[in-house]
């Protein structure tokens, strides 16, 4: 019989104190915990907008939820393309998630493989929170956020939506009916167009590169819709382009304020905000600003309905956002935990309520308390739900998103100047099809 | 006198001579190696891109001269070119002229000229950024100040920016208002420092103001406008940051100059490559002007 020594009585004694321990730390990895990562740190590069404002300004209550330090920054739009693809390419990116443009981003994010696959996580219960709750996002977010390799590499944000926006004083004061169609729509601005009054009855972006997601918006009411067909081949020269550059140039010309050739959103939403425009489509996230009573003309009297329909389909145009985080970091665990926390529910609804933006999840939507007592008017909620249905990519999925935006860019705002859309079109397309085609093959 | 001065020279030869350079080698690294670092690699690295496809997110490949070869066919580039020599020229003339008569006019003594002077170098000090987003709000065509005060006196209002037959003449008035200060302190500086005696002789032998304009006070700045010309050449030919705040290259390509061109090819479209071969020649350019401009200044100083 061994004998009893009093080194053998302490190793037992230490192993029956130990024990809460290590049953403890076997049930954490079992249980899902906010706590798990307390006391690391996740830097995330966001694009500055108001969407990234509320995440920063809430990110102390994920830090007390999760014991994770946050630094987080906002860099404009296209400053902050720019730097998040150098950095990744550098091999060691600075920060551990990120803000992307899908519309822009999601096939160069994808293709260089930047970002996480995230499924793994979202299967992981010991990872993802019970009450996360994956399937509140909306399909049309989910299939935006997945490349065509089936890898979900960013995790849905946000959707943006273009949609009409309307003065109701203007169409009141001459009797006219929201439109349906866009031929519709060309009828009513011309109606509701008086230079002498420096009154005008659209106003859209004519900016080389920014006027493509409106041109975008027509050709998706055509048969063919999409810029590019399945098999990656051009197809901006078509009748159906040629239709909606033709739809484009009429409403830029005959409707809307000289000069508009130059305008980006921030000046048609200067000329909407002051009364000077009476119909403008673009992004849902000007209704905060025109709901301003301190800085708009129009605030109370702004309709919002869906973009009308063209001659073969009904669609708005669909961009939208997610959060990536980096293949390279360490910090995975903390970064999947900010995701959560980012594109959780209450951040969700804070998108919709303040107008920042409409939110990936469709729980926000039914909430009918909150949409009540917003400060937007119904309309505005019936038309981002009406417009979730009816929504399509308005750029194409391909690396060079940017290149095609400038070249067709250019020729819509050559055909603003009067030049012939045939031609404009036939010369955009000649000139981007090399780039495209040397993309494709690179991929 | 001479005796003296070959002494320490004597002195110095009968010393054991020593090599100082091989000690004193070493001080000099730390100087080479930065300029080594930022000035050196840099440049030969970007020899080294412009030979190579090179894609941001993608591989690249050697490709030789292929993007030179490009570049010259290159209609956007030819034309960025074009509007960068055309702006360029607008954006020296228009403030060496103004600037030189401002500073004839600030040299005479008027009540308040100090306080115009002050008032006149403002815009100088504006940060470029900040003064360009002021100027596209008062271009908006309809809602501009402007337009505004154009129709107050009767006139037809303009599209400034938002015409790409007026976009860069609209783009060097910008330019003008910033600059002319500049050129107006160097010559008010020139014009101080000028002898009084070639005056009272021209006015002893009775010529009048443009005489002595013309053969006195011309000829004696000519080093300080010449220095002026470089100093606003250089500036004009890398402006970015107002074109691209104000029209990012607009209405279509219109505005669009060499550095508008070069950074949507390295930034926007992601082409280092190509963007690279941009940076070369666009080198050889400013480096060629700059030699004509000092060239032109060793003139002045000889007349």
């Amino acid at each position: 019989m061994p004998e009893f020594t009093r080194r053998a009585a302490l190793r037992a004694a230490a192993g029956v104190l130990a024990a809460p321990a290590l049953v403890e730390s076997v049930g954490a990895q079992q249980a899902f915990d906010w706590k798990r990562f307390k006391g690391e740190r996740v830097e995330a590069s966001l694009t500055a907008n108001p969407r990234s404002s509320l995440l920063m300004q809430h990110a102390k209550e994920f830090e007390e939820l999760t014991g994770i330090r946050v630094g987080a920054e906002a860099i404009p739009e296209q400053q902050h393309r720019q730097k998040f693809a150098i950095e990744f390419a550098s091999g060691r990116p600075s920060f551990d998630v990120v803000g992307i443009s899908l519309h822009v981003s999601k096939r160069q994010v994808g293709r260089a493989k930047w970002t996480t696959d995230i499924r793994p996580l979202l299967q992981d219960a010991t990872m993802t929170s019970p009450d996360f709750d994956f399937a509140d996002f909306g399909q049309g977010p989910v299939a935006y956020s997945t490349q065509a390799d089936g890898r979900m590499d960013t995790l849905p944000e946000f959707t943006d939506y273009f949609i009409l926006y309307y003065n109701k004083d203007l169409l009141a004061a001459k009797n006219i009916a929201v439109p349906k169609t866009f031929d519709e729509l060309y009828t009513a601005a011309k109606a509701l167009t008086d230079p002498a009054k420096q009154q005008y009855g659209f106003v859209g972006r004519g900016l080389r590169n920014a006027n493509v997601v409106l041109w975008s918006s027509f050709l998706l009411g055509t048969q063919q819709r999409d810029t590019v067909s399945p098999d990656m081949k051009l197809l901006t020269d078509t009748p159906d382009a040629i239709w909606a550059t033709e739809m484009y140039q009429r409403l830029m010309r005959d409707c809307a304020p000289p000069g508009n050739v130059g305008f980006n959103w921030n000046e048609c939403q200067t000329t909407f905000m002051q009364g000077r425009a009476a119909f403008w489509i673009d992004g849902v996230g000007f209704a905060a600003p025109l709901e301003d009573k301190t800085r708009s003309r129009v605030a109370g009297k702004v309709g919002y309905a869906v973009s009308p329909a063209g001659p073969a389909h009904h669609h708005c145009c669909l961009f939208g956002t997610g959060f990536g985080i980096s293949e390279q970091t360490r910090n995975k665990g903390p970064s999947w935990y900010y995701l959560q926390w980012a594109s959780g529910k209450q951040n969700q609804l804070r998108y919709l309520t303040s107008g920042a933006g409409a939110p990936a999840r469709t729980s926000p939507f039914r909430n009918e308390e909150a949409i009540s007592t917003s400060r937007f008017p119904r309309d505005f909620f019936t038309t981002l739900v009406e417009s979730g249905r009816i929504a399509r990519p308005g750029l194409p999925e391909i690396v060079p998103v940017t290149e095609f935006r400038d070249t067709i860019g250019t020729a819509l705002t050559n055909c603003i100047g009067g030049a012939d859309p045939a031609t404009e079109l036939k010369r955009a397309t000649e000139a981007f099809r090399p780039v495209l085609e040397q993309s494709e093959k690179a991929t | 006198m001479s005796g003296a001065a070959t002494l320490p020279a004597a002195v110095a030869a009968a010393r054991p001579r020593r090599n100082y350079a091989r000690r004193y080698v070493w001080f000099v690294v730390p100087a080479a190696i930065v300029v080594l670092s930022v000035i050196l690699f840099p440049w030969v690295f970007t020899l080294f891109m412009s030979a190579h496809d090179w894609k941001i997110g993608g591989g690249h490949s050697y490709v030789g001269l292929d993007n030179y070869r490009k570049l010259f066919t290159d209609d956007r580039f030819l034309w960025s070119m074009a509007r960068t020599l055309y702006f360029t020229a607008l954006a020296v003339v228009g403030p060496m002229v103004l600037g030189t008569i401002a500073a004839l006019v600030f040299s005479r003594n008027f009540p308040l000229r100090g306080l115009a002077r002050t008032v006149f170098i403002l815009p100088m000090m504006a940060t470029p950024v900040a003064v360009a987003l002021v100027w596209t709000m008062m271009f908006h065509p309809q809602l501009g100040v402007l337009n505004w005060i154009l129709t107050q006196f009767g006139l037809p209002p303009s599209m400034w920016i938002y015409d790409a037959r007026t976009v860069i003449p609209t783009l060097v008035m910008v330019e003008v208002w910033h600059w002319t200060p500049l050129v107006m302190l160097i010559v008010l500086g020139g014009l101080a420092s000028l002898p009084v005696d070639p005056y009272e002789a021209a006015k002893i032998d009775g010529a009048n103001g443009w005489q002595a304009f013309r053969h006195i006070t011309f000829p004696l700045l000519l080093p300080f406008l010449v220095v002026a010309l470089i100093i606003r050449t250089i500036d004009a030919l890398k402006a970015f940051d107002t074109i691209y705040v104000i029209t990012q290259g607009g209405p279509g390509t219109s505005s669009e100059t060499i550095n508008i061109f070069l950074y949507l090819q390295g930034f926007a479209y992601y082409n280092m490559g190509y963007a690279s071969a941009v940076v070369v020649v666009f080198f050889l350019i400013i480096v060629s002007l700059a030699g004509v401009l000092l060239w032109a200044r060793n003139r002045a100083k000889d007349l």
